[in-house]
């Protein structure tokens, strides 16, 4: 079936009509070094019996191992009910519809996802999702450099903690608007930031982002940090899992003043890990910064006949009324992914996301205590940690992992690669997925390997 | 038609300007630019003690239906702001000349900026209803 309506005829006519000679020629502007002829992978177009049939067979490489790799995407339990309401056809849509209003059942969803979110993370105002977490903390530092006025600067600072991978995305967003990014030393014994080591150097940052918890699943002291931060005329941006947030201090009450700005990655409520995607970021702000917040904020009002209705508000902010000086080309959001969240935490409630969160704090220091005891393994970090945990090994990781997969085992992130400074050093995690049978085959595993 | 106080001098980016005493120079929009703009929700303002330069971003008006610049018309340093305007931005609505005011700057450079008289800027809005 064809799905472009439009026949030669017409392109041709169109093309005409603007005074073009090829569509070719419309992509002009793009220097040819940033074109690709292809993808890697990808074949040419296929019928749909040929895809169906490629797809199956890359289906069949996932194996469903037994996954102990956290490091920004985490496995848990996912209601049966979630994806059952969530694909209903009134629901199973990627886009906010154009006529927004026309489908309040839509907008009410959103609503209601945006008061979790704000409800978790202790913030004023949700809105309705970005791309992921780590797009999502290069809109939260484009954000704080709108918000904090007072501040000339464009240097972000960045907590011992914070994922690698989302300080690249952020650079790569951000660099061409001048903003640049210092990370803070780790304190190699306690897994956090060193905070005799924290010094704003010569340029006074704009803001300061802290991960918790961090990305080794250590917990930061966050309420001196934010402090810290906010007496150097700085922002706070929080990155957080949203399951720790059932358990841990939410980052509205960091510090004196809490946190300015919350974002984070929404994959752990709800969403699968299927190979990486979709996921959803989110974002949450104090009410000073609403106007700066990007994305589509839906509100709740009261229509005509008095009626409680809801509506896309503070639309100001955004491309079809600002164009260039929008805060954000986002103009979009991840809805289909935001109604399995919102279905996820209802069924939830307050008492069952924290069931999971202690339940995975439970599984990971258990799966510690069965790893230490394994010789040639030792806890690389001290103190506390949510439900992921680094430890040391006696020897290089890869091949231990490439032993472990060859059991149907993840074992863990290599965090060699990224933090040589760390020696050999994984980082697993445990959720409530997990047995103890899985911990036990995990640890006889291991064992058996480094024997 | 909308009223033009004859003590202010006025620019093509429908703003007006006051020449005060001290030297200072206030600032707000026209009743021509609030009209235009519909019920304001929201006034951005600088910070105080900014300097600002001529044709510069200065500030923000947001209604119900657009965001709009405020440019500043001069090149100065922002000594004043109309804090009022946070609570309360329909005072741009209700009073453009008076209880709207925007911004005062105190000019840093002799003489920069091009305003209009009344009667100039008058001309302007009646090429533009035409």
């Amino acid at each position: 079936m064809p799905f472009i309506p439009h026949t030669e005829d017409d392109v041709q006519a169109m093309l005409k009509a603007i005074g073009a000679d090829s569509i070719d020629d419309l992509f002009d502007e793009i220097p040819a070094e940033l074109r690709i002829s292809e993808l890697a992978g990808v074949p040419e177009a296929l019928s749909e019996m040929e895809i169906v049939r490629l797809m199956r067979s890359r289906s069949l490489r996932d194996r469903l191992p037994l996954c102990f790799i956290g490091a920004g995407a985490y496995e848990h339990h996912i209601p049966a009910a979630v994806w059952d309401i969530a694909t209903r056809g009134e629901y199973y849509s990627a886009y906010t519809p154009y006529q927004a209003e026309a489908s309040q059942g839509t907008l009410q969803t959103i609503y209601e996802y945006q008061t979790m979110i704000t409800s978790l993370t202790g913030m004023y105002a949700s809105n309705a999702s970005l791309y992921d977490g780590a797009s999502a903390l290069a809109e939260a530092s484009l954000m704080a450099v709108r918000g904090n006025r007072a501040s000339n600067s464009k240097r972000i600072l960045l907590a011992a903690g914070v994922n690698a991978t989302y300080q690249s995305v952020a650079e790569a967003i951000t660099g061409n608007q001048g903003l640049h990014f210092d990370r803070l030393p780790l304190d190699i014994s306690k897994g956090t930031t060193d905070r005799a080591g924290v010094d704003a150097g010569d340029e006074a940052p704009v803001a300061l982002v802290i991960q918790q918890p961090s990305f080794f699943g250590t917990l930061e002291d966050i309420d001196a940090l934010t402090d810290w931060a906010h007496a150097q005329g700085a922002l706070v941006i929080a990155i957080v899992n949203p399951t720790s947030l059932a358990v841990l201090k939410a980052p509205g009450d960091w510090g004196e003043t809490g946190a300015d700005i919350v974002c984070g990655e929404g994959q752990p409520l709800g969403v699968p890990l299927s190979s990486g995607g979709p996921y959803f970021g989110f974002m949450a702000c104090t009410q000073k910064l609403v106007r700066q917040m990007p994305g589509r904020i839906v509100g709740r009002t009261t229509d005509l006949n008095g009626q409680p209705g809801f509506t896309l508000t503070l639309q100001a902010r955004e491309q079809h009324i600002r164009r260039s000086k929008a805060t954000s080309n986002i103009c979009t959001n991840q809805g289909l992914m935001v109604t399995a969240a919102t279905i996820y935490l209802s069924l939830l409630g307050h008492a069952g996301l924290k069931q999971v969160a202690l339940a995975s704090n439970n599984k990971t220091a258990r799966l510690l205590e069965l790893l230490t005891a394994i010789d040639g393994v030792e806890q690389t970090f001290s103190g506390s940690f949510f439900h992921e945990v680094v430890v040391t090994l006696d020897r290089p990781i890869a091949p231990v992992l490439e032993a472990l997969a060859a059991v149907d085992i993840l074992g863990g992130l290599d965090l060699s690669v990224a933090f040589p400074e760390l020696g050999n050093a994984l980082l697993v995690c445990a959720t409530e997925t997990k047995s103890d049978a899985d911990l036990q085959r995990y640890a006889s595993s291991l064992a058996d390997i480094l024997k | 038609m909308s009223e033009l106080p004859g003590d202010l001098e006025y620019t093509n980016d429908h703003e007006w300007l006051r020449k005060e005493e001290d030297g200072s120079v206030t600032i707000g929009i026209t009743d021509h630019a609030q009209t235009s703009l519909g019920d304001l929700v929201y006034v951005e303002l600088p910070e105080l003690d900014v300097d600002v330069e001529v044709g510069g971003e200065m500030a923000v008006v947001e209604s119900v239906k657009a965001a709009s610049d405020v440019y500043a018309p001069v090149s100065g340093n922002v000594v004043a702001v109309n804090e009022a305007l946070s609570d309360d931005p329909e005072k741009i609505n209700a009073d453009p000349y008076g209880d709207g005011w925007i911004v005062r700057l105190q000019p840093t450079a002799d003489g920069d900026g091009e305003t209009m008289t009344p009667d100039e800027y008058q001309a302007l809005l009646d090429e533009l209803e035409s």
